[in-house]
């Protein structure tokens, strides 16, 4: 035999719809406020410690850069110059070309250095190779080739832009 | 708590004691009474302390010390984005933490809060105030313009005023003869490194005293019988009201930097003669007015170390108070106690209205 018993459900005194809502915009303007207060504070630290980037950005903006004199320099030989923030370099070649291109290493960013026995373009930190003319990679670590500027010579200097 | 996070809490309690430090908090009580109010003296110097040293980590990362400190500091003023700002937050925290240490150290004063056994809080607190004011002075001369040259040319005076070694101190902190880029050189290690360095520990210790001997009562309230004080938990209750404060303190204090903003003056330049009306912060104030006024009254070397004498005496028997006033029923010396703390706030605040009054 069995006996169903009948306990009523236990129903817990919860506060009224209208306050559950109320207390809920309640915490969600809170929450609102208080990130408006961290972004307010976070905001000028991240400006201020940004400038700098900023202020470079406008040297990264730089399409063309002109060496003054550098169409002097002896074939066999480089010239190392800023071209906007980052190294370039500019190659006169034994038979007489010019070449432009970043000094940057693909690999992890090492300035590159031109070898004019080897007449090709080296990386001391892992031991890059690229082509003096081309700008490719030959041979180490480096997954991409430098990146070639055109370059425009004259009686008053060389004249370097980008492709 | 899902099994997942309680076996996380046990993992990290069994081995830092969460659970006792939560016990702690538990127990820690706060008393209430109509002087609960300077209590959060303490917590408000020690947020502005968290501020100097975040906004100064920030300042250094431009700064330059050295030949080039003008034209760095101009440069953060001016060029980067906020950073007048940030600048304007480093020196008004400065003073605001200078006065909160004051009203601090005065409510601590008359709250007889040194007495037996607080003798080491009120000693390490004298010692946080003393690097504070060295802290204040050292940071002025960092922008190296045109007042901060002359103070410091003029606060150098007094250490080199002492008999016989002042001028070998003089010179070991001007790094010289002169004011000049060796100076700033010297007082930006002072100022970042060695002063830290000394502040950070006495600050730890000051605060585990704080913690180990809780908040003292003034003696009215310490007469009354124990189930007539009241208390508040300090977790979270007074943790609650504390943290309210710092936010009360933040609000003001970029209130005051953004409206007012610190200013620059010009390059210093010994060959251009001291400004008009040049005078020393306002905490340095009375004291400065002090020796003018000894100065005036003995002319000549005699009243220069004079003035020091006085002066070494009064703070002598300003810290060694504890060691005076030892006894908690308000004796003799409880009241003699509390009429030389009278009187040290009526000279301080005398001789700054007079300093303030005769530059104009």
């Amino acid at each position: 035999m069995s006996q169903v018993l009948n306990i009523p459900p236990i129903i817990k005194e919860t506060a009224e719809p209208g306050d559950q809502a109320s207390r809920r915009a309640f915490l969600v303007a809170a929450g609102a406020a208080g990130l408006c207060y961290t972004a307010a504070l976070a905001y000028p630290i991240y400006r201020y410690l940004a400038s700098p980037e900023e202020m470079e950005s406008s040297a990264t903006a730089v399409t063309e850069v002109t060496l003054k004199d550098a169409q002097k320099i002896p074939s066999g030989s480089v010239l190392m110059f800023k071209f906007g923030t980052a190294p370039a370099m500019l190659i006169h070649h034994e038979d007489g070309r010019w070449i432009a291109l970043t000094a940057v290493c693909t690999h992890l960013g090492c300035t590159v250095q031109y070898e004019p026995q080897a007449d090709r373009i080296h990386c001391g930190c892992h031991g890059g190779v690229y082509n003096a003319y081309t700008g490719a990679n030959v041979s180490g670590p480096p997954p991409k080739p430098l990146k070639l500027f055109k370059v425009a010579v004259n009686e008053i200097g060389v004249n370097v832009s980008r492709t | 708590m899902t099994s997942k996070t309680a076996s996380i809490y046990d993992w990290v309690d069994e081995r830092l004691g969460l659970t006792e430090l939560a016990a702690f908090a538990r127990h820690k009580t706060v008393p209430v009474h109509a002087q609960s109010f300077w209590y959060y003296w303490g917590g408000i110097s020690l947020f502005l302390f968290l501020v100097q040293c975040f906004t100064g980590v920030l300042l250094l990362v431009y700064y330059h010390p050295g030949a080039d400190a003008y034209e760095s500091v101009r440069q953060i003023t001016f060029v980067m984005h906020f950073g007048w700002l940030i600048r304007s937050a480093h020196s008004w925290s400065a003073n605001l933490m200078i006065f909160s240490i004051l009203v601090h150290m005065f409510s601590v004063y008359f709250m007889k809060a040194y007495r037996k056994p607080r003798e080491f809080g009120w000693l390490s607190g004298m010692a946080l105030l003393g690097i504070a004011s060295v802290f204040g002075f050292s940071g002025y001369l960092l922008p190296m313009d045109d007042l901060s040259y002359f103070a410091t040319k003029v606060g150098l005076q007094i250490p080199a005023a002492i008999p016989g070694i002042g001028p070998i101190i003089g010179n070991m902190l001007r790094g010289g003869l002169e004011v000049n880029e060796f100076t700033v050189q010297r007082f930006f290690a002072l100022h970042v490194v060695v002063l830290p360095a000394l502040f950070l520990p006495l600050l730890g210790f000051h605060l585990w005293l704080v913690q180990r001997h809780g908040n003292a009562m003034p003696p009215a309230e310490e007469a009354k019988p124990t189930v007539e004080r009241k208390t508040m938990p300090f977790f979270p209750n007074f943790l609650r009201k504390d943290l309210a404060m710092w936010l009360i303190s933040l609000n003001i204090l970029a209130l005051l930097s953004s409206v007012f903003p610190w200013s620059l003056g010009k390059q210093a330049d010994m060959l251009v003669p001291a400004p008009q009306g040049i005078h020393p912060e306002w905490y340095f104030m009375s004291p400065f007015e002090m020796l003018k006024l000894l100065g005036s009254v003995l002319p000549g070397e005699a009243g220069e170390i004079a003035g020091l004498l006085i002066f070494t005496l009064g703070i002598a028997l300003w810290v060694f108070i504890p060691f005076y006033d030892t006894t908690k029923e308000s004796g003799r010396r409880g009241r003699t106690a509390h009429y030389f703390g009278l009187i040290a706030v009526f000279a301080l605040l005398a001789t700054t209205a007079i300093g303030y009054w005769t530059i104009r």
